[in-house]
């Protein structure tokens, strides 16, 4: 198979198993990204895939050839480190034509690929400038087109823009994303931060606690999480516990509700996001009754908490889709079994 | 790049040259000069391989003990002064601009250079009658005539504290750099004087970096060679300068070995003192 | 008044240091061939003499032979040690780190004592290039600490991303560890290079007898009495160590070689 697999791929660090058991298939060509909290494993994965680290059971395969043995310089890939790692000793063109240079590529090659490539990444005629006179978002760039250098078979980027303010890193990601379409490579990118994870990928690998919990496009796992670990740390949402009664109903926040069933008729969990849950007025049909206890107003959204048995409910609404509630006040919270994701306890 | 265990005979090989050469010439030397030790020493300067004592018991003589004394008190006074004066200076040092500090290291490391040879021939003119500082005193009026302020104790000690008062600031420096400013400046917006905040704040933050400089600073008094041989009476040199007296001028190799080896235990418990006293405040912290 | 107070205690300090050094200027310039200060005329004459005479320059020479060579070999044994120390997992190797230190750590004459009775013992005592190695054993620690320093100063992720772009180990260390490494390289070399000069008991007790470096030919000049040139040649070697640690400065991090933190100060 074309692109990059990962066959139970483990790491153990001492007793401590940084990732375990992972499986993935990554197809040529997509944009991947590797999501989850620290410590979960992510870049300990990506930094085996890269051949820095070696797993200590499992297997990598690059378009079907087995590398978990290659060291990485032997690796035919591109990686940009969370520091950048830009060489302070050089410049912007040599940092970029580093790999071109100590394979001894001749010179008039090396200034036509550092030409083509700080087109690319919209900063022509930089390349003798020292690497310690650019701004932060020049640099990232500089280290994306150094990775890119060689035309790799594969990209791999650690936590790439974390040091970029919030707006550069929002602009950064749209690039990043059509860079990777126009050159069509398979990218890795190893964030914490969802929006980005969102923004770019074309595959979500959600991992947590060195496992992969979920590995789908971006819409299905914000849809279709596949566990309350997934439905938290992606967005926001809100889980509520459920029950199977004698009757069989499935039961949530004190109320029976029709349409949706408990896996097994047993306990479960529902995952709902907050602009899923609509708001009506007090003991409309179907709907639970809870009290307002708290109105963030955010001009575009408003947030409504509710306490309905107990049990905390975030809505957001726009101002018109909304009834007027006020803190105190008694309101319909209307769950869609549509919308709703049952979800193993 | 991983940090990795060497895997083949060949990622050995880096480590090969400088093994051989610290071990051939710094530790087979050191087993030689601990071997002589227990040799024979003949006439005229040469000695024969045996297994005697006799070089160590020399050390059981109330001439030798006096000498050990003498050089454990100078080095220990020494210490004292040079911490006395490094510790503020130093902490004085850290709060200068970084061009000012350049300057003073520039200055402190050229100092700490210099040779033996040319700190006693230095201080060995000022303290002397026709050249000496006693001259200036005369020219002020302050003197009547100029008189040679060497030899003598108290020139032995400004020589040693004067070759080691570089050496306690280049040691103290990387702790009080490191201190947090903002100790100091949480004291003073507490009321304290600047003095007072030094002594009640810098002093004791640096205990441990104290009391590790004073047992260097000893360690290094104890290697002083020549000052006291230079700038003092015969009661006045210490087991660095009996060493060398005896090694080179007595010809009395055996001997010297010994009172080496003896130095090497003398400064060796000196640095266990100083792990120990480091690790004990670290447990208790 | 703290601030008058703490210029009075920086000058009294200044003071104590350069005050034997100006009185050693001031004899130096005297111009007749008598230790005199304040200094009774002015004349050069000592300092041409260094040159001039065939002693003082022979033993200038042979300082400065035995500081560029011994501090050369120094810095041949420090650098793969210390690259070997950065590079592997190895505790065992701690071990000739603290070899490495332990010369310089050690009272002096302890290591002159030890290289005497192992060059006597081999039957090269007297050779001059015996008091080469001598003096690179002796002073290795400073390269080996300027270079640790260095090596741990390397950010790992610099070598890992050189790996990731295709180069491997010796490529590498050639292309981004020796380039990053030089400044602590040049100032380990600089360090010994200035010491070594300066060195008196362990060239004493090698080469002593065969062979006058510039220390023991003040000190030997010492012992016989009094010459001017011994003035010139201490102000002459004053100057060099300051010029040569100006250079590392102006060139080079120096309060980072001696323990300061980069970041901390702008």
């Amino acid at each position: 198979m074309s692109g990059l697999t990962l066959n139970s791929v483990r790491k153990d660090f001492g007793s401590f198993t940084a990732v375990n058991d992972v499986q993935l298939a990554v197809p040529q060509g997509t944009f991947v990204c590797m999501l989850g909290p620290s410590g979960c494993g992510k870049t300990t994965l990506l930094r085996m895939i890269a051949g820095l680290d070696l797993p200590t059971s499992g297997e990598i395969l690059l378009d079907g050839e087995d590398i978990t043995a290659v060291p990485t310089h032997k690796r035919n890939l591109g990686m940009v480190f969370q520091s950048l790692a830009l060489f302070p000793h050089l410049s912007v063109g040599e940092n970029i034509a580093y790999p071109l240079r100590i394979r001894g590529a001749p010179r008039e090659e090396q200034r036509r690929r550092v030409d083509e490539l700080l087109a690319m990444i919209h900063l022509p005629g930089y390349a003798d400038r020292p690497v310690a006179k650019l701004s932060g978002g020049q640099r990232q760039r500089v280290a994306i087109a150094r990775a890119l250098t060689r035309s790799p078979k594969l990209f791999l980027l650690d936590e790439p823009l974390s040091a970029l303010d919030a707006k550069l890193r929002e602009a950064m990601q749209v690039e990043l994303r059509q860079l990777q379409q126009q050159l069509g490579i398979t990218t890795i990118v190893v964030t914490h931060d969802q929006r980005e994870a969102m923004t770019m990928a074309d595959t979500v690998v959600v991992m947590n606690q060195g496992q992969i919990r979920q590995a789908a496009s971006p819409m299905e796992i914000y849809r279709r999480p596949a566990d309350t670990f997934v439905a938290d740390f992606i967005g926001s949402t809100n889980l509520i516990d459920m029950y199977t009664d004698s009757a069989g109903r499935a039961v949530a926040l004190d109320q029976a509700i029709p349409g949706l069933s408990a896996p097994g008729g047993g306990k479960a969990v529902i995952s709902v996001r907050p602009e899923d849950v609509h708001l009506t007025a007090p003991g409309s049909d179907g709907t639970i009754t809870g009290t307002v206890t708290f109105v963030r107003d955010l001009g575009g959204t408003i947030e409504t908490f509710i306490d309905c048995a107990g049990q905390q409910i975030i809505a957001v609404s726009t101002p018109r889709s909304r009834p007027e509630v006020t803190v105190g006040q008694p309101v319909g919270v209307l769950l869609d079994p549509g919308v709703c994701v049952v979800l193993d306890r | 790049m991983r940090r990795e265990t060497p895997q083949r005979l060949t990622d050995y090989a880096p480590i090969a040259f400088p093994a051989i050469m610290l071990t051939v010439f710094f530790v087979i030397p050191f087993g030689t000069m601990i071997s002589v030790s227990f040799f024979q020493r003949q006439q005229g300067g040469f000695y024969t391989p045996a297994f005697v004592f006799s070089n160590y018991e020399r050390f059981l003589s109330l001439f030798f003990a006096n000498v050990l004394g003498f050089s454990l008190m100078l080095a220990v006074l020494v210490a004292i002064c040079c911490v006395v004066l490094g510790v503020p200076f130093t902490y004085l040092l850290t709060r200068l601009t970084r061009r000012a500090q350049i300057i003073w290291m520039v200055v402190l490391l050229s100092v700490l250079s210099l040779s033996e040879v040319i700190i006693g021939f230095a201080w060995s003119t000022l303290f002397s009658r026709t050249a000496g500082i006693t001259n200036l005193l005369v020219v002020l009026g302050l003197m009547e005539k100029a008189v040679a302020l060497s030899p003598g104790f108290p020139a032995v000690l400004t020589a040693m504290v004067y070759q080691a008062l570089p050496y306690t600031i280049l040691v103290l420096y990387p702790a009080l750099i490191r201190l947090d400013p903002t100790l100091t400046e949480a004291a003073r917006t507490l009321g304290a004087s600047p003095l007072r905040a030094f002594f009640t704040v810098v002093v004791p933050a640096l205990r441990t970096t104290i009391m590790a400089t004073l047992i260097m600073v000893f360690i290094f008094a104890l290697g002083s060679y020549l000052l006291p041989q230079i700038l003092g009476r015969p009661q006045h040199w210490t087991l660095s300068v009996l060493i060398t007296d005896q090694a080179i001028y007595q010809s009395n190799m055996p001997f010297a070995a010994a009172m080496a080896v003896f130095l090497v235990l003398v400064t060796l418990a000196m640095v266990a003192l100083t792990l120990f006293a480091g690790r004990k405040r670290e447990a208790a912290t | 008044m703290s601030h008058f107070l703490r210029r009075i205690y920086f000058a009294l300090v200044g003071l104590f240091l350069a005050a034997p050094l100006i009185v050693v200027a001031g004899v130096s310039i005297n111009a007749k061939q008598t230790l005199a200060f304040p200094p009774q005329g002015f004349s050069l004459a000592w300092y041409v003499e260094i040159f001039a005479d065939t002693g003082w320059r022979n033993a200038l020479f042979a300082s400065l032979m035995l500081a560029l060579l011994s501090a050369a070999l120094a810095v041949a044994i420090a650098l793969p040690l210390a690259w070997f120390l950065w590079r592997r997992i190895a505790p065992w190797a701690n071990i000739f780190q603290l070899l490495g230190i332990a010369p310089f750590t050690l009272p002096p004459v302890i290591t002159a004592l030890g290289l005497l009775t192992f060059w006597a013992a081999t039957g090269f005592y007297g050779h001059p290039w015996t008091a080469v190695v001598s003096h690179a054993i002796f002073f290795v620690t400073l390269p080996l600490v300027t270079l640790s320093l260095g090596f741990s100063a390397i950010e790992r992720s610099l070598v890992e991303a050189a790996a990731t772009m295709g180069a491997d180990d010796r490529t590498i260390f050639r292309t981004v560890v020796l380039p990053l490494i030089t400044p602590y390289l040049v100032s380990g070399y600089a360090f010994a290079f200035v010491l070594s000069l300066n060195e008196y008991i362990v060239a004493y007790m090698t080469v002593g007898f065969t062979m006058e470096t510039l220390p023991i030919k003040i000190f030997n000049a010492l012992r016989y009495g009094y010459t001017p040139t011994m003035a010139s040649v201490t102000v002459l070697f004053v100057i060099l160590a300051a010029v040569i640690y100006s250079l590392i400065a102006r060139y080079g991090d120096l309060l980072k070689l001696l323990g300061a933190n980069p970041e901390e100060k702008p």
